[in-house]
């Protein structure tokens, strides 16, 4: 979300601003005097650079001010705002680049021989392979909290702490899917969010589809199943809550890894403001899964818990990076619970973070190689594996060959091996395997250096495994596995640094792209910044907390870092394709079944760009969105293509970086809540009588009162009949009400509507209409004369704000010298309109100082008065043509008035009506709505209106527009009345006219449209209003309405079809 | 004569005791209530034209000229809408007085004084979670550093404007101006969105 800097009240969301189009378009001094085509250039002809624009802007959710701001329309950064009246500035600050590229690094820290302990707190070798896929002793799980969970139909047992994906392992479970195009098993492949195999069905408690079961926390009860690459969604509603949180902070840490905690430790007691949001339930990211330095994280969770303007938030991903530091994430606050989740609380949140500075630690992911048959269950990342063993005490096999182009498979190997599982084999591509090549042989490992897998065996898991030089497609060793641990090197997490305009580059030593320079107000550190190394990514962390802090005036501290010993480093070897047996598939994306042969089609097709073999192939449009596969697409055209990967980039990437609900994003805008509902004092009266609503704007109002037994047609029949034989009374609270005071007033309406206001006399009230610049219609309703500086004005209900707006537009922007305001008063006023013959009764009997008379309460009068002992404003207003009065009245005793006209009109049969009623009323005399007898395209003459627009006045917004040739043109649209020659046969709105009784073959030429169409008490039948090309020339013609499969053979008419003379009007 | 005998009803009446229920089940982490009737004058003139200080004089304390503060008297506090437009906020039943008052300070001055006491009304929003619930629909930082005592937002909470005053002490919570017909609307979401601390 932009933040738009109002210059009366600062930078505030874009969401409470209103567009105003072009700046310094001023309103022609002398429109009579341009040319038609300098008049329509000056309506209709805008600048549309790219670039710096001057536009209007009105702070419309705020303190409602015009002002202008110089906008680059291709960045869309604001570089200026200045108020309305104000030249434009000659000159505006570029936004600064606000973060640098990452300080280049090492491209790793040189090894001492001999130096540094084996990773991992696992120093026994040859420790006996426990039974089973649990460690006795290892990991991060509750063994005191055992939970029940249902896979498939087959009940296991896991533990708290344990995913889904874990739990699964543990019992040796590690088929998880079947893919989605060729319907192989596939297995758990990763520890995380970059899951592409094991994405699975939660039957309950509650279905969710397309999870990834590493990244689901167990619960007890939970129940789930695997996919063939396809969920299913819930059939009834979700029963839970989900809402959403604005955050601001100084400083947003995102990642709770090494780099994010020394980030946040450096911060903690600055006295600034910090998130700190992790997706895992604890934090201390990759080090989780080492099993390394975890007091320290312990201490830096401590530290964090005790001070006061730090807020952790674990299992929160954050997803979205957008203008102005604005970060969206999700937290899942209950899922964890399963059953037990407590109802009052939201089952997830969003959370809106506006961040001054943000640090981005999101780690790295491990990627795969495209090798043959290199997605049979049991192939698994090999961090992973590690990460199962540390966090989970899992084991994910117990026979396992490492195949891998860089250092960081040799840990896993290790602590595998160390708890007893059998490794006898790394395969490394590399021709030197360096100091960690060593320590596997130490510990009886066969390092096969030079060498790369070259096939796979088994159906439902991983059986054997064929190893030879690298390069050769044939022969080879076979080993006996159940496990294929795979590194094929590390992308960065650059997704969040890139949504926020950050440019990326590639690092020719690890191989991948990293962040280069940003556009925000962000610093990328730790492995998301392309370094491995521990010491590296802590001190980077800290550094870069310092940084942000000290620009926002803090002063960060030197957070206690581990003791960390830099590891051996042999550089890595850039490997995307392996070749490997004639025929074996050697898949790239696994979650949308892409193989290298699919690429090699794209590129054979022609295509040269990551984005089109992408979108050729699919590759990288899975709900993992290819975390793992998404480097190793490029990394394949690149080859097929004989370029470097440097040159083609990568795919864009854009939020979410995870999938997100719809019904987090809804949050509680649903249901009940979803817009909201304006209701009037009378609501609650209206809905004890059975009222139906219809919608207008956000307001509810009565559409109509059935009796018990009434369909709508009866309802509204019986309506209308008492309001022309009787008496009947609608609330009318909702018509927009603008009070404008001043000396000016009567000039400033003069200006805004086409006909002439300031003539109107205190006392007295004139109907009128608004319209653009370009003479069409906008609004209409009554201009009140209080006083000679004061007038109340009513819009239509719909439109009020708007037409608010638009007062205001011209005031501030081109009319500043004019000494008047507006006031929107519509809610200080309740309204009921009293219509029908008996109103003067109903009224007289309540109003005893009123004289209600016709002379001396003449139509299109009104007088202050009190009603059933009520301050009121009584108006002798009609929109039916009958005798009518609107009363006005405080809405604090709206329901007093109400009940008091109901119960003197009670002896005159008084009738309660709605808007279905009173359109009815006033479409029998040919009053139009706008908005629905009007479409932005109809002229006051279109609709036989010409008597409102003033021939005296100078000038008059739309008066220029009059005389252009496109309004003069003879066969424009007018409203028209209609008649079925069938008097029984109704027609529905928007039902096209056509001329002749047969239809033309295509395109048939339409004369118009019905817009408003209705039966008629008073008439005896249907009738119907319509926009008719040349409507009035065509008066007593007969046209055709194709209605299903007929042809409607209609009538044209003038638009008043009741009491044409008005002889109703007086009583 | 206006009958004595008639009772106003306000906008949220029929809403008091799902208030009040909210309140109490929250053991004062948050506290809702409508605050009814409130005399509001709107207010717009020229702040740098002698009507400014003469309207500032016979309210007892200058209208504020920063954006988005507010000044306050004795009973009245006068909120900051626009560069020439304020509201003053006075004890219910002193709108007759209030309009007299501030147009017979501004003389011949070309002001615009109107009664808009029934446009909205004021739910007071107290409590230790009071920003907290206000976070859920409103993007304004509210932390004290920024929005403590003398500060007011028109803005956009939940999916409705309004106006927000920060009470005269610290922690002491907000009130929240909402036009009379989103005022329901706006009770359902802050009750739904308080179910948390309930």
């Amino acid at each position: 979300m932009l933040l738009i800097p109002c210059p009366w009240c600062g930078p505030r969301d874009e969401a409470e601003f209103h567009y105003g189009g072009q700046a310094h378009v001023p309103y022609p001094e002398n429109p009579a005097e341009l040319s038609d085509q300098e008049w329509a250039r000056y309506l209709f002809f805008r600048d549309n650079p790219k670039g710096p624009f001057a536009e209007r802007w009105s702070h419309s959710a705020g303190c409602r001010r015009w002002f202008n701001a110089v906008r680059d329309t291709s960045t869309n950064e604001i570089l200026a705002v200045y108020r309305s009246g104000e030249e434009r500035p000659e000159r505006f600050e570029p936004r600064p680049v606000t973060s640098q590229p990452s300080p280049p690094h090492s491209a790793g820290p040189v090894s001492e021989a001999g130096a540094g302990a084996p990773s991992g707190p696992i120093g026994d070798l040859g420790a006996e392979l426990p039974a089973g896929f649990r460690h006795p002793t290892l990991g991060r799980i509750d063994r005191g909290t055992p939970l029940t969970f249902t896979f498939d139909g087959t009940e296991y047992q896991g533990y708290r702490g344990d995913t889904l994906a874990s739990a699964l392992l543990a019992n040796g479970v590690i088929q998880a899917a079947t893919s989605i195009k060729l319907g192989r098993p596939r297995g758990i492949f990763s520890a995380g969010v970059e899951e592409p195999n094991a994405v699975i069905q939660i039957e309950a408690p509650f279905p969710e589809p397309m999870l990834p079961a590493t990244a689901v926390e167990l619960y007890d009860g939970l129940v789930a199943s695997s996919l063939p690459g396809q969920g299913r969604l819930a059939t009834e509603p979700d029963p839970a809550r989900y809402d959403a949180v604005h955050a601001h902070c100084d400083l947003l840490i995102v990642g709770a890894g090494p780099a994010g905690l020394a980030a946040a430790a450096a911060a903690a007691r600055s006295g600034a403001r910090v998130i700190l949001a992790d997706d895992q339930p604890e934090p201390g990211g990759s080090l989780l899964g080492s099993g390394e330095h975890l007091d320290w994280v312990r201490e830096v969770g401590a530290l964090l818990e005790t001070a006061p303007e730090v807020r952790v938030l674990p299992r929160t991903t954050v997803f979205g990076y957008y203008d102005d530091n604005h970060l969206l994430a999700v937290e899942r606050r209950t899922n964890h619970l399963g059953a037990a989740a407590p109802a009052k609380a939201s089952r997830e949140r969003v959370w809106r973070i506006r961040a001054r500075r943000v640090v981005l630690a999101t780690g790295a992911h491990e990627r795969s190689l495209a090798f043959a048959d290199n997605d049979r269950p049991g192939v698994m990342l090999a961090a992973s594996a590690r990460t199962y063993l540390h966090r989970h005490g899992v084991l994910p096999g117990r026979r396992a060959v490492v195949f891998t182009t860089n250092d960081s498979a040799y840990p896993a190997a290790l602590d595998l091996a160390a708890v007893g599982v059998e490794v006898p084999v790394i395969v490394d591509t590399r021709t030197d395997a360096g100091e960690w090549g060593r320590r596997a042989e130490a510990a009886g490992i066969e390092v096969l250096t030079g060498h790369a897998v070259i096939g796979t065996e088994g159906e439902a898991r991983l059986s054997a495994v064929t190893v030879a030089p690298f390069g050769e497609r044939e022969g080879g060793r076979e080993f006996a596995a159940d496990l294929l641990l795979v590194s094929g090197g590390w992308n960065p997490v650059a997704h969040l640094f890139s949504q926020s305009g950050g440019k990326l580059r590639h690092d020719d030593t690890l191989g991948s792209f990293v962040p280069d320079t940003g556009r925000q107000a962000v610093e990328v550190a730790g492995s998301a910044s392309g370094v491995l190394d521990l010491p590296t990514v802590l001190a980077q962390g800290a550094a870069a907390a310092g940084r942000a802090l000290e620009a926002e005036g803090y002063t960060p501290e030197n957070p206690a870092l581990p003791d960390v010993t830099a590891s051996p480093y042999t550089a890595p070897m850039q490997v995307f394709t392996v070749p490997g047996r004639e025929g074996a598939p050697r898949f790239v994306d696994l979650q949308r079944d892409v193989t290298v042969e699919d690429l090699t089609r794209a590129t054979g097709a022609g295509l040269r760009s990551v984005e089109h073999t992408k979108r050729y192939t699919t590759a990288g449009t899975a709900n993992d969105q290819g975390k793992t596969s998404g480097l190793l697409a490029g990394g394949v055209v690149a080859e097929l293509l004989g370029v470097d990967i440097s040159a083609l980039g990568t795919t864009t990437f854009r939020p979410p970086y995870v999938p997100v609900s719809f019904a987090a994003l809804a949050g509680r805008d649903r249901g009940a809540l979803s817009d909201p509902v304006r209701t009037t004092a009378l609501h609650d009266w209206h809905v004890m009588q059975g009222a139906l609503f219809e919608n207008v704007g956000q307001w509810k109002r009565p559409w109509y009162y059935p009796q018990s037994g009434e369909d709508m047609e009866t309802a509204v029949l019986r309506e209308c009949a008492a309001a022309r034989e009787g008496v009947a009374f609608m609330d009318a609270s909702t018509l927009g009400k603008i009070d404008v005071q001043g000396p000016d007033a009567g000039v400033f309406l003069d200006l805004l509507y086409t006909n002439m206001m300031s003539t109107l006399k205190p006392g007295m009230i004139r109907y009128g209409v608004m319209c653009r610049p370009d003479g069409m219609v906008f609004d209409d309703g009554t201009v009140i004369r209080l006083t000679p500086d004061r007038f109340l004005v009513t819009t239509t209900t719909g439109n009020a704000a708007t037409v608010l707006d638009w007062m205001e537009e011209w005031l501030q922007t081109e009319w500043p010298h004019l000494r008047v305001h507006c006031t929107s008063v519509t809610e200080q006023w309740a309204t009921v309109a009293l219509v029908g013959p008996k109103s003067r009764e109903v009224l007289g009997s309540l109003a005893p100082d009123l004289a209600v008379g016709n002379d001396d309460f003449p139509f299109m009068a009104w007088r202050d008065t009190t009603v059933a002992g009520i301050e009121a404003r009584v108006c002798r207003i009609s929109f039916s043509g009958e005798l009518a009065y609107e009363i006005n009245v405080s809405p604090w005793h709206a329901l007093d008035l109400w009940e008091a006209v109901h119960e003197a009109g009670t002896p005159y049969g008084i009738t309660p009506y709605g808007t279905e009623t009173m359109h009815v009323l006033r479409a029998e005399k040919g009053y139009p709505i706008i908005g629905q007898d009007t479409d932005g395209t109809i002229t006051p003459q279109d609709l036989g209106m010409g008597w409102a627009v003033s021939k005296k006045k100078p000038d008059f917004l739309g008066k220029r527009s009059f005389t252009r040739p496109d309004t003069l043109r003879a066969d424009r649209k007018h409203l028209v009345g209609l008649l079925p020659d069938d008097p029984a046969t109704f027609l529905p709105e928007g039902t096209h006219l056509v001329a002749d009784s047969v239809l033309p073959p295509p395109p048939v030429p339409m004369l118009g449209h019905v817009t408003s169409s209705y039966r008629s008490a008073a008439l005896g039948r249907t009738f119907a209003l319509a926009l008719i090309k040349g409507g009035r020339d065509r008066i007593g013609e007969r046209l055709y309405a194709p209605v299903g499969d007929r042809l409607v053979p209609v009538t044209v008419t003038g638009p008043v079809l009741f009491d044409p003379e008005g002889a109703r009007r007086d009583g | 004569m206006a009958d004595p005998t008639l009772t106003p009803r306000s906008p949220l009446l029929s809403a008091k005791e799902r208030l009040a229920d909210a309140t109490r089940a929250s053991h004062g982490r948050v506290r809702l209530a409508e605050l009814p009737f409130l005399t509001q004058i709107g207010l717009r003139l020229d702040p740098k034209g002698p009507a400014a200080g003469a309207v500032g004089v016979a309210l007892g304390v200058p209208l504020p000229l920063e954006p988005d503060t507010v000044t306050r008297a004795r009973d009245l506090t006068v909120l900051w809408l626009g560069p020439d437009e304020w509201l003053v906020v006075g004890e219910p039943g002193a709108r007759r007085e209030l309009e007299d008052r501030i147009r017979a300070a501004a003389g011949d001055e070309p002001v615009s004084v109107t009664d808009v006491s029934a446009q909205r009304t004021t739910l007071l929003v107290t409590g230790p979670h009071a920003r907290d619930l206000l976070a859920h629909g409103c993007s304004l930082d509210l932390h004290p550093r920024g929005f403590g005592p003398g500060r007011c937002a028109q803005t956009t909470l939940g999916r409705t404007q309004v106006v927000l005053v920060a009470r005269d002490r610290p922690g002491a919570g907000f009130w929240i101006l909402v036009r009379s017909s989103f005022a329901g609307y706006l009770t359902d979401w802050l009750l739904d969105a308080a179910a948390e601390y309930l």
